[in-house]
């Protein structure tokens, strides 16, 4: 209670004071205000800046970590790239040199095949001297042959001069036209004349009988009859072309071969045969094994078929009635899935630069 | 009269008849007497004396009536023209086989001459009679007939033709079997006349299977019918590829080469001919030839023959020259190039030449080891002479020129392109100066050769437009050469030499 007595005594006071902290307070609202709101905005800006750097970081972090991975793919990249460049040009080099290789052999074995062409032509050489040397013989050997004729044939003339001029022989008495006294030596026509024979003339032909070998009564019992043609025969087949034609064996064909009753001698020629091998006529049946043998009928017997009538346009047997429950025959099936991934597939093997 | 009287006369008219035409026939073998005959009428009296009852006499006559119409083509107008033909064609059916040989010989001697003249035999149907005398026995008879189809197939194709379609084929190819000579060698002639004119002759000529024959015959020792056979041969295989390949099938070669040396000139050339009508086509048959050894011995052939019959055989070397480069390699192993420039020097025609100059073109023509070869036979300054010579004919210079050409564009022996430096026209020039441009930047030896032998002087001499071709390659040979020595050559260095003399002061 004292102190309310001392409040009490203090009102005025306070309400003065009061009112004079109000007065100076709404004084110095504003600058306090003001600079309330400074200290506010610096710190909210502390804050944001704080904040702000902090995902500046954060996001500097993401996009460093980013960056790296994306930089590391991309190199690994380059590097296959690389790497596949550097195999290819190796290849390529290969390729080079092996279809150097094979060009090179190719064009010289079967373009322009130089050792063949110079074989081929030393070849044509030596044929060429071959045929030459053949047609030199050949000229040569024709030349002597038409001389050896010319010469026969003026050997057989002089011959035939000197027979029609053998009376011009020089005799002891008087020397002939080829035999000049006044020459050391006779003439050639003079030894010409001297070897010749003369002219036969158509005298009566002596009989020289060492060239008939038959004894002379057959000579003379043989008479000689008239010619049986006025006309002249010819042109005659020669005599060995007649000779063989006269005396060709006969050559018949297999119907003529064959003697009428053939048939039936071969029908008694088989029944010998079956008499004659057939020892015996009972032959003995082992027990078979399987005694119940279910008896197999014969296909042709067993199958239905027969001779169809005329008209019929188709031979399968049809059952209408049982046709009708069946289900119709599927043309569409569902799809198998195997080839589906054919051509996508991730691995990379076989495709292109 | 007494009949005996009467008949007197008539025998001596026949005896009157039966001398003056044996004397009209023995007149009528020489030729100075036709003139005179003709203008004596002797058509006039011939004819009625075909119609003669007496056998002897209308042989007799017909053999005049041949004998003057082979003498020239007027009279055998006139024989045309006196109807004396359809008389002839109608007793060939008929008569006995002197008659007909001298029928045969008539129509022929009428046919001979000229194509309306055969038309005119044809016209009056002679063929159908002539083929029907080809199936006569007689040899002489066939012979007339066969050359009397020949005759008249040789101067067309039509009339050849004609022939054709009368069926006188098979006859004709059953008479070359005939063992007689004379029948053989006219059947094989007319078979070469027929077949020369179009390939759809020689076809049929091929389809009757008579090259089988015919190939036989190339054995036979006669030489006139060796001729007409291989003129056969050589009339079918021109037309083409098929045909010729049908007749070598026949295995002709290399037996036909065996007839190269025979005594005859004709056979020979018939048998060259032959072998240039097969090497024409393809390079595959003239390989075949090649093969056999047939170049070397046409090679032969041309050095024993002198004059005309030498065209074949150089035409035969030229075609198998230019199939392939192989081929031509193989004329010049075969010693050709030597062979056919001896014949370019002899023969004097200009024809000859023409075909020589053609041949050296396609032989040298491929690489330039064939131009070498050409080259070094000592052909180029010919051929350069022939080009420019006035009195070639055009044929000849045209041929020249383009052999020239074609040699030298694959020429690098420089030895034989010196000479050609001095004479050459500038069309030809450009072409040596192109080939010296080529070769002398290369070889040293040879630009030592090309000065010392004077040819960079010529070269400095000529005149040629600037940019043309000529210039670039004077230019590149000019590039070859240290400068000095290339205005020491060029023309007028002298003068410039003396005029720097005289400008000269002492010091």
């Amino acid at each position: 209670m004292a102190r309310l007595v001392k409040l009490f005594m203090q009102i005025d006071n306070i309400k003065e004071a009061h009112f004079v902290r109000n007065r100076i307070a709404e004084e110095n609202r504003q600058r306090e205000n003001s600079a309330a709101v400074r200290i506010q905005s610096w710190f909210r800006g502390c804050r944001v800046r704080a904040y702000l750097s902090r995902i500046h970081r954060k996001a500097t972090m993401i996009q460093k970590t980013w960056r790296g991975f994306k930089a590391r793919e991309h190199f690994r990249q380059r590097v296959k790239t690389a790497y596949f460049l550097m195999k290819m040009n190796f290849y390529n080099k290969m390729a080079v040199k092996i279809q150097q290789r094979w060009r090179g052999y190719y064009v010289r074995k079967y373009v322009h095949n130089y050792y063949a062409r110079k074989r081929y032509l030393e070849a044509l050489t030596q044929k060429n001297e071959q045929i030459r040397r053949e047609l030199e013989e050949l000229a040569e050997h024709q030349r002597k042959e038409r001389e050896r004729v010319a010469m026969e044939r003026e050997e057989q003339e002089k011959y035939v001069r000197a027979q029609r001029l053998h009376f011009l022989l020089s005799t002891k008495q008087c020397p002939g036209v080829f035999n000049s006294p006044f020459r050391p030596e006779p003439d050639e026509m003079e030894l010409r004349l001297r070897r010749v024979k003369p002219v036969r003339t158509m005298s009566a032909p002596k009989e020289s009988w060492p060239m008939n070998q038959q004894p002379s009564s057959y000579q003379h019992n043989k008479e000689r009859l008239p010619p049986i043609h006025n006309t002249p025969q010819g042109p005659f087949r020669p005599a060995v072309e007649v000779q063989q034609q006269r005396y060709r064996p006969l050559e018949p064909s297999l119907r003529v071969a064959t003697s009428i009753t053939a048939l039936e001698e071969a029908r008694e020629e088989l029944r010998r045969q079956e008499w004659r091998t057939r020892l015996i006529d009972h032959p003995f049946l082992p027990f078979s094994k399987a005694p119940n043998k279910k008896y197999e009928p014969l296909l042709h017997a067993a199958s239905p078929y027969q001779q169809t009538e005329y008209g019929t346009k188709h031979f399968r047997e049809e059952n209408r009635s049982q046709l009708e429950t069946k289900k119709l025959f599927r043309r569409v099936f569902t799809t198998c899935h195997v080839f589906d991934k054919f051509g996508r597939l991730y691995s990379n093997t076989g495709k292109t630069v | 009269m007494s009949q005996r009287q009467v008949l007197q006369v008539f025998e001596q008219y026949q005896k009157a008849r039966t001398q003056f035409v044996q004397t009209v026939a023995e007149l009528a073998t020489r030729p100075q007497n036709v003139e005179t005959l003709q203008n004596a009428g002797v058509m006039s009296l011939l004819r009625p004396l075909l119609l003669d009852t007496v056998p002897t006499i209308q042989q007799t006559a017909a053999l005049a009536l041949g004998r003057l119409a082979n003498y020239n083509d007027d009279l055998a107008e006139a024989v045309v023209k006196a109807d004396i033909l359809p008389q002839l064609v109608y007793s060939l059916a008929e008569q006995n086989r002197f008659y007909k040989k001298a029928a045969a010989f008539v129509l022929r001697a009428v046919a001979k001459h000229s194509a309306e003249l055969a038309q005119a035999v044809v016209d009056c149907g002679a063929l159908d009679a002539l083929v029907i005398s080809l199936e006569e026995f007689d040899p002489g008879v066939k012979e007339a007939a066969a050359w009397a189809l020949g005759y008249i197939a040789r101067h067309n194709g039509q009339l050849a033709q004609a022939v054709v379609d009368s069926g006188a084929f098979p006859l004709l190819v059953l008479c070359i079997q005939e063992p007689e000579i004379a029948v053989k060698r006219i059947a094989a002639s007319t078979l070469s006349d027929i077949a020369k004119h179009s390939p759809e002759l020689a076809q049929t000529v091929v389809d009757t299977g008579a090259i089988a024959h015919l190939a036989q015959m190339t054995l036979n020792p006669d030489a006139k019918l060796k001729r007409q056979v291989f003129s056969a041969l050589g009339q079918i295989s021109k037309h083409s590829v098929d045909l010729a390949e049908m007749v070598v099938e026949a295995e002709i070669f290399p037996a036909v080469l065996a007839c190269l040396k025979d005594p005859d000139e004709y056979v020979r050339k018939n048998v060259t001919t032959l072998m240039r009508e097969i090497t024409k086509h393809t390079p595959e048959l003239s390989q075949m030839i090649v093969n056999a050894g047939g170049v070397a011995a046409v090679i032969d052939y041309l050095g024993d023959s002198k004059g005309n019959v030498r065209l074949p055989g150089i035409m035969m070397l030229g075609y198998v020259a230019a199939h392939s480069e192989n081929l031509a390699m193989a004329v010049i192993v075969s010693k050709g190039v030597p062979q056919l420039a001896i014949c370019l020097v002899e023969e004097p025609e200009d024809h000859i030449k023409a075909a020589t100059a053609w041949a050296f073109g396609q032989i040298g023509r491929h690489t330039p080891e064939h131009a070498r070869a050409v080259a070094a036979a000592n052909v180029l300054p010919k051929l350069l002479n022939l080009y420019l010579d006035t009195q070639s004919s055009e044929d000849l210079q045209v041929k020249a020129k383009k052999a020239l050409k074609s040699v030298l564009q694959k020429c690098t022996y420089l030895p034989a392109l010196e000479p050609l430096l001095y004479e050459a026209p500038s069309n030809i020039l450009k072409h040596v100066i192109c080939q010296f441009s080529k070769v002398l930047p290369h070889d040293s030896k040879a630009r030592r050769l090309f000065v010392t032998s004077g040819g960079l002087k010529k070269v400095q001499e000529i005149k040629a437009e600037p940019g043309s071709a000529l210039q670039e390659y004077i230019n590149a040979i000019n590039n070859c050469y240290p400068e000095e020595i290339v205005r020491y050559y060029s023309p007028g260095y002298s003068e410039a030499l003396l005029e720097r003399v005289e400008s000269y002061q002492p010091a």
